[in-house]
């Protein structure tokens, strides 16, 4: 199952990241952040060699007391990394399976790029959808769409706070270190309303929807 | 098909409009008008450079936003450049470009012998001087295309008789 997906930029930053156990968080995007050294060093190491796509395996890095995480990475020929962390306890998974999520997520990132709305190098960003009862699997407390993954410039650490939805969602226990009104937040559209934004906007929401469908179909 | 005859439509109409807001006819204006058509076309390149799985697309339509699968392994610049020549041209103008020359020092000249958007004006020397506008958007398109795929560089293009175009690519070594 996965339980981390991220997506890092050129620059190492992420633009996207996401975990399902709401309550480690910062644990796996700890592990995000040192699997990135590991997927600098295979890039170097290709050097003039033939440079594969997909990068394979990155193995076993943090074997805990629970679950054995591997992270897994990628790497698209615009320097942009998707790292996933998969807890395989439960299944053994394949190598063409993992294969495949990746070839999801780069068709979806492709689709973002493609979003007019979207400027290359900012956050994926998705937002509330008009319906709100949206529950997939049994991961119903963590797995809403909801609302603007706000994640801080400076700080990879910070997780991510799902906003209340409208009809008063429970959010997960998480220390609002976040303050602030989203809608501020954000410099772009400001003047949209949320309607008419969220029909335009598929790229981002569609991203977001299929990253989660994607981390529980893998259970 | 009919996807091309609407990007030529669509384009022409784009140059034609901001053409006529510019109110200073001078040198400023015009220049204004040429980085906004630049501009555009550097954000399409930019979403085209991603490389995407031939799948996604179905196979029947010809124009195509994405590009083969195949177009992976970029050793070096040239590769770059020999992709943007063949893979990029097709996708977007359903041809490849004429021929590619460099001179191994950061200065490739690309050169169409039929531009597309050029070939429906004119067959010769006629409106030579109001071609390079609608070069800009091309121009923006390799630019920006580059710079996704990790290269910044300068694209400038000329016309010495239509249809016949260059696009000369300049590395830009940080």
């Amino acid at each position: 199952m996965a339980v981390c997906v991220a997506v890092i930029a050129k620059e190492n930053y992420p633009l996207y990241i996401r975990s399902i156990p709401t309550e480690n968080e910062l644990k796996f995007h700890y592990m995000v952040h040192t699997s990135l050294d590991v997927v600098d060093e295979k890039i170097s190491a290709m050097g003039k060699a033939l440079v594969d796509q997909r990068e394979l395996y990155l193995g076993l890095l943090y074997p805990t007391e629970d679950y054995k995480l591997c992270s897994y990475g990628y790497v698209t020929n615009s320097k942009v990394k998707f790292v996933m962390v998969v807890d395989s306890s439960n299944t053994a998974l394949r190598d063409n399976e993992i294969r495949s999520m990746f070839r999801k997520l780069h068709n979806s990132y492709t689709d973002v790029m493609c979003n007019p709305f979207y400027n290359p190098g900012d956050r994926i960003q998705s937002s509330p959808p008009i319906d709100t009862d949206v529950t997939l699997g049994h991961h119903q407390d963590f797995i809403k769409k909801h609302s603007r993954a706000h994640i801080p410039h400076l700080l990879l650490g910070v997780p991510c706070i799902p906003r209340r939805g409208p009809r008063g969602a429970p959010c997960s226990q998480q220390p609002r270190r976040l303050r602030g009104d989203p809608s501020q937040a954000l410099p772009m559209a400001p003047s949209l309303s949320h309607d008419a934004v969220s029909r335009f906007i598929l790229g981002p929401r569609a991203f977001d929807s299929m990253v989660t469908s994607m981390m529980v179909q893998v259970c | 098909m009919a996807d091309a005859a609407l990007f030529e439509f669509l384009h022409t109409e784009m140059v034609a409009e901001l053409w006529a807001h510019h109110s200073d006819p001078g040198p400023g204006g015009q220049k204004m008008s040429l980085s906004v058509l630049e501009g555009m076309g550097f954000r399409v390149g930019q979403a085209l450079g991603e490389s995407p799985t031939a799948s996604a697309w179905p196979k029947r339509l010809p124009l195509s936003p994405r590009l083969p699968q195949e177009t992976l392994a970029f050793r070096e610049e040239l590769d770059v450049l020999k992709f943007l020549c063949k893979d990029l041209w097709v996708a977007v103008f359903q041809k490849q470009m004429d021929s590619l020359r460099t001179n191994h020092q950061g200065t490739y000249v690309l050169q169409d012998n039929s531009f597309p958007l050029l070939i429906r004006m004119a067959s010769g020397l006629q409106y030579l001087e109001e071609a390079p506008k609608f070069l800009a958007f091309t121009c923006g398109l390799l630019r920006g295309t580059l710079s996704t795929l990790g290269i910044k560089s300068l694209v400038t293009a000329s016309v010495a008789s239509l249809p016949t175009c260059k696009f000369q690519v300049v590395i830009q070594k940080t």
